[in-house]
């Protein structure tokens, strides 16, 4: 297959993130995935919520719908069932889906459509300017939380793997052409994938920076991790400290909720033809 | 109290006795028999235990409401009699199973007539089979001078297949309860002709979701909610028949944001549900005005505030609907009056929403979703399938602008999948390519023009989608002393009013609004214009469409009769109510 440029996926609307922030990693992730999977633009519909993450769908040249905080799942929900032929991304950061989103984010998982949700993790509410958000470390401070966050962290990659997410993965903005292929195993991944990116806010977050990554990070492809092992990939979520894993943690193979969905086996629902409008079908019922 | 050309038959029990399947079969013994046909349900939130109750009305001329008076009360349950007891009207009947009412103790009225029956002791034979209820049926049919054979029927469209027992065991009590009847009972007496003119009979959430899937509804989503939760029941149901995709979400907010998503990919969508739920979808109904995404909202009224009464009804969520999101955005909200009407408004929406390319709301309540009617027919093919102004998706789009600037407001739709005519649409205020402005361009001189024509643009759509609204038009008399004014579901009552005050030689008339937002105003006020004295008749506390047409055509209706206990409007409520106004009392 040959694969598509990245200029292919370049939007005319340049991205209006803060110099250096990880989202821009992430842009140029998605792009180089979409290449390498050679994806006709406009059979992508990039959904997201709001926030300095959810603007991406702006910066990304397909089709896109930038709905409201924590609703881009739904959203993204209900246009993958409408067209199951599209190749359907969200995007957005930690608050919007693990924060005010996050019911949504848990029956997604284990309703298994095929959607890859990109989750931009950078422990603050960056367009609100700085607040704590869910993932943020126990302690963190912020301008919301200036003694300190007494909350423990959201772990996104537990909870997806013990809500039924058959792809579960982390990449790093720092890392795009790692991230690059992890978003591809997802997009190409039959069920619902996760990729939680660190991406780091540059502006409002001064502990978890590209410098608190870098020389943490170890890639799970690299440590002999079995990616079919929910034990393995459970252990492998809770490391924190000085190893932080990227890369896949867990894969499986379930039928999606479109395969088993009995009207979509005749198709796409936009391309079924409205009921013919027969009496005798139509209204025996009432009599 | 009924007239000699209706019957009022009240079925009571105990929930988990089968009254409301009881009822629904004498509904359908009624229509079969070519009855115009009305029923009304009371429940409880209780799945076992607690009362409920449906009243049947039946008559060979056009009934509107649930009527007034009751002729026949058939009790399932003792404490049936003490609760409906001295409803019945003089010269009715309580027809009852001994068993539960030993010997008729306490039913002292002499102008009720006790018609008891061994209904127990007859069902034995059948073993564990709830019997009781058909024999007790089967009498009724013969009380009314109605055909067994109907109640055959009836009998088999509920229990299926002739061969099976429970049919077979079902049609023999049938049977034996109208023998028992005519060997120990006199009939009612009442002189009505039956034509056996078929009809349809359903509830107005039947006709919704019917009137939905006829106009090409693909996508339904909801969150179980009393009482739309009968759609997303009927939807399930009829979903691979029909091919709609019906998805319970897990909160209306899922619901909402998912019909929104399968719209923007091009599919019919819908939802529906109660007013708690509108208002946790309020925002993302924003979202659908702002992306500018045509997607149909049914929101069916129950009595609140908060849980209020789950099972009761009110028009009470008027003020919600008109107040729905923030800010200006457009959106229509229509108001079907009768079960009839809920299906051509369902068709009518979706073409609405196309057109104007924005949510519409559809304001049903319990009263109206939960209620039979029996509608003589339905033109399936009075409303074509009209999907608005679509970017056909020829051409190289290199000039394509979802939010383009036009005369109507109205820009081409392109669906995600068309080749190059790619675009974001956004909650965000944008550009006509859909480019946010909202972040580093807001505030510049040029985006300052583009957000207020932006919002022009949209509202454009609203002045347009005016012409499509309609002012109702005065129906009864011309030179009526006074004018009912209402909207929604309470037409029924209304009408009813309206025949019995002229019974008695007292000419009003009414005006039933169904078209409330973009309000029609100036046509609604050329309409009431003509009105010697006006009477508001509204299901809720505050007179809220009052409150609408005063705030937009300087109307203000001082009389006023408001309801707000959960229980529907009877006709006899708006009698009296007219001739304390017009000073006949
Ligand atoms: C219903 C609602 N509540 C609050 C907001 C304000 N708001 C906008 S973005 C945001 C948080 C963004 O944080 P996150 O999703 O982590 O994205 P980031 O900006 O960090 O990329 C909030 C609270 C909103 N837009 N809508
Ligand atoms: S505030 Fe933070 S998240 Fe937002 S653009 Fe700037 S660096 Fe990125």
């Amino acid at each position: 297959m040959a694969t598509s440029e990245i200029a292919t996926y370049e939007s005319e609307t340049k991205p209006d993130w803060c110099p250096g922030c990880g989202d821009f990693g992430v842009l140029a992730g998605l792009k180089r995935a979409a290449g390498i999977l050679d994806i006709d633009p406009k059979d992508i519909l990039v959904v997201s919520g709001i926030g300095c993450s959810s603007n991406l769908p702006g910066f990304f040249n397909s089709y896109g719908f930038h709905g409201l905080h924590g609703r881009a799942i739904p959203v993204a929900s209900g246009a993958k069932l409408a067209n199951s032929d599209l190749n359907v991304v969200v995007t957005g950061g930690d608050g919007d889906g693990y924060g005010i989103g996050l019911g949504h984010f848990i029956h997604v998982m284990r309703r298994n459509l095929d959607i890859t949700y990109i989750v931009m993790d950078n422990g603050v509410y960056g367009l609100t300017t700085g607040q704590v958000a869910p993932t943020a470390e126990k302690g963190f401070k912020t301008k919301s939380s200036p003694e300190g966050v007494i909350e423990m962290p959201i772990n996104p990659i537990a909870l997806a793997l013990v809500s039924g997410a058959t792809f579960v993965s982390r990449a790093f903005s720092g890392d795009p052409i790692h991230m690059a292929d992890v978003i591809a195993s997802a997009i190409k991944h039959p069920g619902f994938s996760l990729v939680d990116v660190f991406s780091p806010c540059v502006t409002y977050n001064k502990i978890n920076t590209y410098e608190f990554y870098r020389p943490r990070i170890s890639k799970l492809d690299q440590t002999g991790h079995d990616t079919h092992s929910m034990e393995a990939a459970i252990k492998r979520s809770y490391e924190w400290g000085q190893k932080i894993p990227i890369g896949i943690f867990y894969q499986t193979e379930r039928p999606t909720y479109e395969a088993e969905d009995a009207v979509l086996k005749n198709g796409p629902l936009i391309k079924q033809k409205p009921v013919a409008r027969d009496p005798e079908i139509l209204l025996r019922e009432f009599m | 109290m009924p007239t000699e050309n209706e019957v009022i038959v009240r079925v009571g029990g105990a929930a988990g006795e089968g009254g409301a399947s009881t009822g629904e079969s004498i509904a359908k013994l009624f229509s079969r028999h070519g009855l115009h046909t009305i029923t009304y349900t009371s429940y409880q939130s209780a799945i076992r235990g607690g009362h409920n109750w449906i009243q049947i009305r039946g008559s060979p001329e056009k009934v509107y409401s649930q009527g007034d008076g009751l002729d026949l009360l058939l009790v399932l349950s003792s404490e049936t009699a003490d609760i409906h007891y001295s409803k019945i009207s003089p010269g009715g009947v309580i027809l009852y199973n001994n068993e539960k009412i030993k010997n008729g103790e306490n039913l002292v009225r002499q102008d009720v007539k006790q018609l008891g029956i061994p209904a127990t002791e007859m069902g034995r034979k059948y073993g564990n089979l709830p019997i009781q209820n058909t024999i007790l049926v089967g009498a009724l049919t013969h009380l009314l001078g109605m055909k067994l054979d109907t109640l055959v029927s009836v009998i088999e469209t509920i229990f299926g297949k002739k061969k099976s027992d429970i049919f077979k065991f079902n049609v023999e009590a049938a049977q034996e309860g109208y023998n028992y009847s005519q060997q120990n009972f006199q009939p009612l007496g009442k002189r009505m002709n039956y034509t056996f003119t078929p009809k349809l009979l359903m509830t107005g959430n039947n006709a919704l979701a019917l009137g939905a899937v006829t106009a090409g509804c693909k996508f339904y989503s909801a969150y179980p909610m009393t009482p739309a939760s009968t759609i997303l029941h009927w939807m399930a149901a009829h979903s691979t028949k029909y091919s709609v995709l019906v998805k319970q979400g897990e909160d209306e907010l899922a619901v909402v944001n998912m019909a929104i998503g399968a719209a923007h990919a091009g599919a019919r969508a819908m939802c529906a549900t109660s007013g708690g739920g509108f208002a946790l979808m309020s925002e993302a109904i924003g979202q659908a005005g702002m992306t500018e995404t045509p997607v149909v909202i049914v929101e069916s009224q129950r009595s609140g505030p908060a849980t209020g009464l789950p099972t009761k009804t009110e028009q009470g969520d008027l003020l919600q609907m008109l107040g729905a999101g923030q800010s200006d955005y457009p959106k229509i909200i229509l108001a079907p009056r009768t079960v009839e009407e809920c299906f051509y408004t369902a068709n009518e929406a979706f073409n609405l929403a196309d057109k104007y390319q924005c949510p519409v709301i559809i304001a049903s309540d319990l009263y109206l979703s939960e209620h039979f009617e029996t509608v003589d027919s339905l033109n399936l093919d009075s409303v074509p399938i009209d999907r608005g102004l679509l970017f056909d998706g020829n051409g190289d789009g290199r000039d394509y602008k979802r939010y383009q600037f036009t005369e109507s407001g109205i820009s081409p739709r392109a669906i995600p999948g068309q080749p190059d005519h790619m675009f974001v649409a956004p909650t965000d205020e944008h550009d006509e390519n859909g480019v946010s402005i909202s972040d580093v361009l807001c505030g510049i001189p040029k985006y300052v023009e583009i957000r207020a024509r932006m919002m022009e643009k949209r509202m454009k759509k609203m002045e347009i989608a005016m012409q499509d609204m309609k002012a109702p038009s005065l129906e009864g008399a011309k030179d009526a002393e006074l004018t009912l004014v209402g909207w929604g579901s309470t037409q029924g009552p209304i009408k009813d009013a309206v025949l019995a005050l002229e019974q008695e030689g007292i000419l009003v008339n009414s005006a039933q609004f169904k078209y409330l937002w973009p309000f029609p105003a100036e046509k609604c006020e050329q309409v009431l214009s003509q009105c010697k004295k006006l009477l508001l008749v509204e299901g809720n506390y505050s007179g809220q469409f009052g409150l609408l047409l005063a705030a937009l055509t300087g109307i203000r209706i001082k009389e006023k009769l408001l309801k707000y206990d959960g229980e529907p409007i009877y006709p006899s409520e708006i009698v009296t109510k007219v001739k304390q106004v017009i000073g006949h009392i």
